[in-house]
């Protein structure tokens, strides 16, 4: 190689450099090390680690109760999510998509809840679901059923379903303008000349509208099921977790192993079992979409 | 006969619209009064904000804005959201459209290999790997540094940037380039002087969607500041609620401060947000 051809290549190198160290640095390595501490037994310190094989998975997958309620809880948030979420979206993006003007508007409103920090939107939430002068206790007292008043989030009969209406109020804007998008990308010629044809809106919509939207409809299933089950600070600025372990969640739950009793090796563990959790959910989701669009 | 028909069709179409705006306009109500009744708790007094639940606060308190911004030390927080903010977000527009130039406009060995390995993190879940993250973070030095919650974060927003930067070079038609090399211009000042000024709309939906990544980001920061005065202000909100547990309008009006921004933000840049969610959504 020549010196000139050589001093070429690397000027072209150091264009990629820092991208390519950074990488390398702050996500391969962390990526591969995870699988390492996996097997041992450290507090995070101490440079003894004892290597104990796959002791850690064990104990997360047969003796750790409060594992498997995260994974409950994260499933009951996610599954409400998925189905209420999700139709408040397509039903207002089905809405708006139609003949009402302010398209704008209300895509402006709808998405503010997301823009805003899970720190933020649940702690403006803590004060409204307050035990004594929240909001909600309040409306209670306004419409004449004081006795319905509670700590909506101290109390383990509905800690959960709280939480899980602070997380849809925040989400269902951002399934809103994906779902909108898809909408609009229909075009319009198919249901005008259907409509021409004498077809009805129903029919429109389950042979026209339905059949084109299918892989939206998985993109934001797929999404929805990854975020809500990675959730995590709308419940650290609500319930942190409690009452007991009625709103734990897989990301507290590592947290807690982590930063709580120091035990790096078994966070790795959990870690590793939740992320290959997800990646099974959101293969067996994208085997489902391309199943349904081959016989649609 | 026809006068009724249209009539009735008139009337069908009016109140549909009505239906239709009634359950829009229900919504977005909900999406908004949360934040009112914020704002309006922010305003009230210690003894107010309990006794009185109205959206109208008839005696504003502004000093607890003040108060917030000082005692609470809201003030030291915003300063280093700003900083965190701007620094990230220069950082990937830097870093990511180098790179993204170079796999799209550059011939070199490896580039292919090396492009899929940069995107792959934006495929696979790893909901532990932070525990790693902070174990090397404190092996470098870094944990309760400024730079050690900025690296990570600017590698965090360099797969989307890379790949949204490479599919716009990509659409970028070679003349212009071509000619900036005839007259001279090598590597660098081409990208510098060509590429960038063209790809000005791609690089505002990165930056747009970085700031209010970084701006809302917590966990990291859990993980990285035991320093007051270097939290940003997601970690400082929750600081002060676990030091002032019940001193909500001071909090409030800390959670308002911290939201001022990024909802300006949002404002002027909304329709690069919905381009941004779209093209994102497009990636997976």
């Amino acid at each position: 190689m020549t010196w000139p051809r050589f001093r070429d290549l690397l000027t072209t190198y150091l264009f990629v450099a820092p991208a390519v160290i950074l990488f390398v640095v702050f996500s391969l390595f962390p990526f591969i090390k995870v699988f390492q501490l996996s097997v041992f037994e450290w507090d995070g310190i101490s440079p003894d680690m004892k290597f104990v094989w796959l002791e850690n998975f064990k104990t997360a997958l047969f003796h750790d109760k409060s594992w498997w309620t995260s994974i409950r809880n994260a499933g009951v948030i996610t599954v409400l999510a998925l189905t209420f979420q999700n139709f408040l979206a397509l039903v207002l993006a089905l809405i708006v998509d139609r003949e009402i003007k302010g398209k704008n508007f209300y895509r402006v409103v709808f998405y503010l809840p997301p823009v805003l920090s899970g720190i933020v939107v649940g702690l403006v939430w803590n004060w409204i679901f307050d035990g004594s002068h929240g909001l909600l206790n309040h409306f209670l007292v306004f419409l004449g059923h004081p006795e319905w008043q509670r700590a909506w989030l101290a109390d383990p009969a509905t800690a959960l379903y709280s939480v899980s209406i602070i997380h849809m109020w925040k989400g269902f804007g951002w399934g809103f303008v994906i779902l909108l998008a898809g909408l609009q990308a229909i075009p319009r010629e198919l249901g005008e000349a259907a409509r021409v044809d004498g077809a009805s809106e129903l029919y429109i919509f389950s042979r026209i509208t339905v059949p084109l939207m299918l892989p939206v409809f998985f993109l934001v299933s797929i999404l929805t099921v990854l975020g809500t089950m990675q959730i995590f600070d709308i419940i650290i600025a609500t319930t942190n977790g409690g009452p007991g372990f009625h709103t734990e969640v897989p990301i507290t739950r590592i947290l807690a192993a982590m930063l709580g009793s120091s035990r790096f090796g078994y966070a790795c563990s959990l870690g590793i079992l939740f992320g290959l959790l997800l990646l099974s959910i959101s293969m067996v989701q994208m085997k489902l979409s391309k199943w349904s669009s081959r016989y649609s | 006969m026809n006068t009724m028909g249209n009539t009735f069709y008139r009337i069908r179409h009016w109140s549909r619209l009505a239906v239709a705006h009634a359950i829009c306009l229900t919504v977005a109500s909900a999406c908004v009064f949360p934040l009112m009744w914020m704002v309006s708790s922010s305003l009230k007094t210690q003894r107010t904000i309990f006794s009185d639940p109205g959206l109208w606060v008839s005696n504003p308190q502004w000093s607890n804005y003040y108060l917030a911004w000082t005692r609470g030390n809201f003030g030291q927080y915003f300063f280093n959201s700003l900083l965190y903010t701007v620094l990230v977000v220069g950082g990937v527009i830097i870093i990511a459209s180098m790179a993204a130039y170079a796999f799209s406009r550059l011939k070199f060995p490896g580039r292919n290999l090396l492009f899929i390995l940069v995107i792959s993190t934006m495929m696979i879940p790893i909901p532990g790997s932070f525990i790693a993250l902070y174990v090397l973070l404190n092996k470098m030095g870094l944990i309760d540094t400024r730079l050690g919650y900025i690296l990570p974060q600017i590698n965090g927003g360099l797969a989307l940037g890379i790949f949204l930067l490479k599919t716009f070079f990509d659409k970028l038609p070679q003349d212009l380039e071509d000619a900036a090399r005839i007259d001279g211009c090598n590597k660098f000042q081409v990208y510098m002087h060509v590429a960038m000024p063209l790809a000005k709309p791609a690089i505002a939906v990165l930056a747009v969607f970085n700031a209010l990544a970084v701006w809302n980001e917590y966990l990291l920061a859990t993980l990285v500041f035991s320093r007051p005065e270097l939290m940003p202000l997601q970690k400082g909100l929750m600081v002060f609620q676990g030091a002032h547990i019940t001193e909500y309008p001071l909090l409030m009006a800390g959670i308002t401060i911290s939201i001022i921004p990024i909802l300006t933000l949002y404002f002027i840049m909304q329709r690069y947000i919905v381009a941004g969610i779209t093209a994102g959504a497009i990636k997976t």
